[in-house]
């Protein structure tokens, strides 16, 4: 049996920096286990620019970001890398991998999740017609393009405006294919503002608000595409159908936490995040399981995953090395517009940044936090669902707080 | 020239070349599509039921009662996984329990065994039974199967055993000769067998006007992801109507739930888009079942039922053309009656019709490898022997390379995305192949020697990748 302080299951962004995070707080052993046969996950894929405002000051490429961020890590003895290795099951601590040089069993004291996450499928949402080829989501059309260099469209249409619909639309139409429109279901768009600049605006592709696909049609190739127009409870608008012809639909219906892992586990599950319920060490409902990146929840930016990363392997050091916070946990509701919140309980001890979503478009508002011992209103000026909000709270703040502590929004 | 020609390579069609590969004739299946299996056979209920439902006398009821038999013992000689799980038929009034009643008469003459259960001791069984289930029907010799492993693994074992297969082969025309049929102006043949389905009515008109009329039944369905907490363990059956057997939740082989179907007649036999009988399907199923996880929902298809005017399974020698043989109108319980249907054409009619021996040196296939049915000492082993089974490729479903490289390396093998998906599974899963499939697309072309754009998705020309980046265009 290998035994490992910390095991580190998935090498993106999330995985590299949780490692440097528990690293840099006295760790001596850490592996990093990675399925595929490099560090950096989906950045690898990402070739287009705007990784790392944050982190480094200076915009760069996926494949970038994730070379300078490894940089950091890479002669660092006490954390190895097993690439080409996927998890199979964890049983309590003891973690099995099949690789190509077999089954292998490893052990450790801590784990951390940092698996990233999925889109979700044409089958997730009832997509209704034809099984004709040229129906992707955003990212396999991203894979073939990128890592392997081929189109899976000339004519395309893309449902849903999230940010790597956003992204493909833009780099489909430099790569000389047509992209026609993007439709959103919501009366708002998904992806970050500056997307919808750089990516539709500046290449004319026109952005339908409250529009959704009805059915895709084709019996060998897609052929065209129903749209149809939805009222505002999202319900289907009879008689506002059009038809689109294209010969790829790619979509872009959002990204579902990767947890397949930790659910068989039998950690607790947040059903708004589809993900782990943490504590402000991300640790789950079971010791020394920790959860980070986009398999805790799907983040804005990668910037925002490196961060939160780091602090996760701060987090499972300090419980490797000092052991666990018994300290009672305060738990978060959220209501009136708040949709979910991470961490979802909380131990007194530090200062915390909370981050949470938003339902729908709030132009002028307040952020409502509210307990017993707490009583804040924090002034926001367009909120919207795209953009992840943080609030941090000082621990002088939080100190008198009983029971649970509330979120909500009020305009 | 053959002694056999089957057309159509569905379960029965498979079955029969499967049976027939016993003995010393030269077989041929053919069929239109690029792969088997890709009809009513790929997409359906996947069970296999108990014999209870079909009409007193008729053909449905009397191989569906020989098929629910012959399937333990089908699947272990093909080495393909079959369940027996039992079915509930739940009612939720007084006169859907009077239709139980009916339906206990018909599993006493038949021999089907049977148990009647009060609402309550079927919800601790079932818990998530819908509230108003008042009664329960159990019938626990219900099966379930995937019943395109069966084809598939029938017609890999008929072609091992000399079998002859041609996909993409649409048939055309046919010509009576005096003592064979002409198949295309390409093909001869002294028997023609024909299993084609939703087409079987346009095959028949090829040599004369059909004495029955096919008409394509749609039943489309939801797929749910693999469940941590169960969600049903049995079949659960609505209690049967004019209209035929209901919506059902039934669990898969792989630990899947399908709920459907709907029934929809069609005029486009081939047209198997989903459409609204999702929405019905949503509905229907909360008579029978609640707490339906719908949020795991990862897929929808629809498959086309082959019904006939006649209203049973038409299965004989023509009564004009010698040696023309019609399986047709095999809608449910076609899969349950396959086998039995399959063997009696084999047995009863084919065989009558020259001298024959078995052959003596007939040579079974080998299972398909799961590694995820095998302890991790087989698993560790299987790498070491091989390192292409250490390299997973579907993360959902957990399925390696070396599986995928297997399935497409035998006979009757997969040369699309969704044949590997059908035999092995990726893309089965949670992401539906949003991440395997550009890996299984290029292991494919490597296997086929083929450039990675000539890769189909499914059926015919239903390529996947269109150009190359900043050229074609």
């Amino acid at each position: 049996m290998n035994k490992y302080e910390l095991i580190i299951i998935g090498g993106g962004s999330a995985g590299v920096a949780a490692a440097l995070g528990a690293y840099e707080n006295g760790l001596k052993k850490i592996l990093v286990i990675e399925r595929d046969s490099e560090y950096g996950g989906i950045l690898q894929q990402c070739i287009h620019n705007g990784f790392g405002l944050h982190t480094f000051n200076e915009e760069l490429s996926g494949p970038s970001y994730a070379q300078k961020y490894y940089d950091l890590i890479k002669d660092k003895k006490e954390i190895e890398f097993l690439y080409n290795a996927a998890v199979i099951k964890i049983d309590n601590k003891d973690i099995s991998v099949q690789c190509e040089k077999g089954l292998l069993k490893y052990e450790a004291q801590a784990i951390i999740l940092a698996t990233g996450c999925r889109e979700r499928p044409a089958g997730a949402i009832g997509l209704k017609g034809d099984r004709c080829s040229g129906v992707y989501t955003a990212g396999t059309a991203q894979k073939y393009l990128n890592k392997q260099g081929y189109l899976v469209g000339k004519k395309v249409f893309i449902l849903g405006s999230g940010d790597i619909g956003l992204i493909m639309a833009r780099r489909m139409s430099l790569e000389g294919a047509k992209v026609i429109g993007v439709a959103e279901i919501q009366p708002y768009s998904n992806g970050l503002a500056r997307n919808i600049k750089q990516c539709l605006e500046d290449f004319n592709i026109p952005l339908y608000l409250s529009h959704t696909v009805e059915s895709i049609h084709g019996k060998k190739r897609l052929e065209y595409i129903t749209l149809i127009e939805v009222d505002d409870k999202l319900q289907k608008i009879e008689g506002s159908e059009k038809k689109i012809e294209c010969d790829c639909l790619l979509l872009s219906i959002g990204l579902i936490p990767e947890n397949t892992l930790i659910e068989e586990l039998g950690v607790k599950i947040d059903p708004r995040t589809k993900a782990a319920i943490v504590d402000d060490n991300y640790m789950s409902s079971i010791e020394g399981i920790f959860v980070c990146g986009n398999s805790l929840h799907v983040h804005d930016l990668v910037d925002y995953v490196s961060l939160e990363s780091r602090k996760a392997g701060k987090a499972a050091a300090n419980y490797v090395l000092n052991g666990l916070d018994n300290s009672n946990l305060i738990e978060n509701k959220v209501s009136n517009g708040v949709s979910y919140i991470v961490p979802q309980h909380f131990h007194l001890k530090t200062d915390i940044e909370f981050m949470f979503r938003v339902n729908k478009i709030y132009k002028q508002s307040y952020i409502h936090v509210y307990g017993n011992g707490i009583d804040k209103k924090i002034k926001r000026l367009g909120i919207v669902p795209s953009e992840m909000q943080k609030v941090l709270l000082k621990k002088e703040e939080l100190e008198n707080l009983q029971g649970e502590l509330n979120w909500e929004i009020i305009e | 020239m053959y002694d056999i020609t089957i057309i159509g390579a569905g379960i029965t069609g498979s079955l029969i070349a499967y049976y027939l590969s016993e003995y010393d004739f030269k077989v041929l299946v053919l069929e239109k599509e690029n792969d088997v299996a890709n009809g009513a056979t790929g997409a359906n209920s996947a069970m296999v039921h108990s014999g209870h439902d079909p009409k007193p006398g008729t053909l449905k009821c009397k191989y569906n009662l020989l098929g629910n038999a012959m399937y333990p013992k089908l699947c272990e000689d093909l080495k393909v996984s079959y369940k027996v799980i039992g079915a509930f038929v739940a009612a939720t009034s007084l006169e859907e329990e009077k239709k139980l009643d009916e339906l206990v008469k018909q599993c006493i003459d038949r021999n089907v065994p049977y148990e009647l259960l009060s609402g309550d001791e079927a919800k601790k069984l079932e818990p998530n039974l819908a509230d108003d289930v008042s009664k329960v029907l159990s019938l626990p010799s219900t099966g379930i199967v995937t019943p395109w492993e069966v084809t598939i693994a029938a017609l890999e074992e008929a072609m091992l055993n000399g079998v002859e297969l041609k996909l993409n082969y649409e048939v055309k025309s046919i010509e009576k000769k005096d003592d064979c049929f002409l198949i295309n102006n390409d093909i001869k043949t002294k028997i023609i067998v024909n299993c084609a389905g939703v087409h079987c009515d346009d095959i028949t008109n090829l040599l004369r006007v059909s004495p029955y009329k096919t008409e394509a039944r749609k039943g489309e369905y939801y797929v749910l992801d693999h469940l941590n907490d169960t969600f049903v363990s049995r079949v659960i059956y609505p209690v049967p109507t004019i209209k035929g057997k209901g919506v059902l939740a039934v669990p898969t082989i792989h630990g899947n739930i399908l709920l459907g179907p709907n029934s929809d007649y069609i005029e486009d036999k081939d047209d198997a888009s989903t459409n609204k009988g999702l929405d019905f399907i949503k509905k229907e199923i909360n008579k029978t079942v609640k707490n339906i996880p719908f949020n795991k929902m990862i897929h929808t298809f629809a498959g086309l039922r082959p019904h006939i005017d006649l209203n049973d399974f038409y299965i004989q020698e023509d009564d004009e053309i010698k040696n023309f043989i019609h399986v047709a109108g095999i809608e449910s319980p076609g899969i349950s009656a396959a086998p039995a249907i399959a063997k009696d054409v084999v047995e009863k009619i084919l065989l009558n019709k020259f001298d024959y021996k078995k052959k003596d040196n007939y040579v079974h296939r080998e299972a398909f490898i799961r590694m995820d049915e095998i302890s991790d000492e087989k698993k560790d082993e299987l790498i070491k022997n091989n390192p292409d089974f250490g390299k997973i490729i579907c993360r959902c479903e957990k399925i390696s390379k070396g599986q995928i490289i297997d399935v497409i390396n035998r006979k009757c093998g997969a040369t699309t995305i969704k044949g590997v998906k059908l035999r092995c599974r990726p893309g089965m899963g949670r992401c539906q192949g949003g991440f395997c499939e550009p890996e299984v697309l290029k292991i494919l072309a490597q296997q086929l020697n083929k450039d990675v754009s000539e890769i189909e998705l499914n059926v015919k020309d239903s390529k996947i990748l269109l150009a190359k980046a900043k050229e074609d265009l």
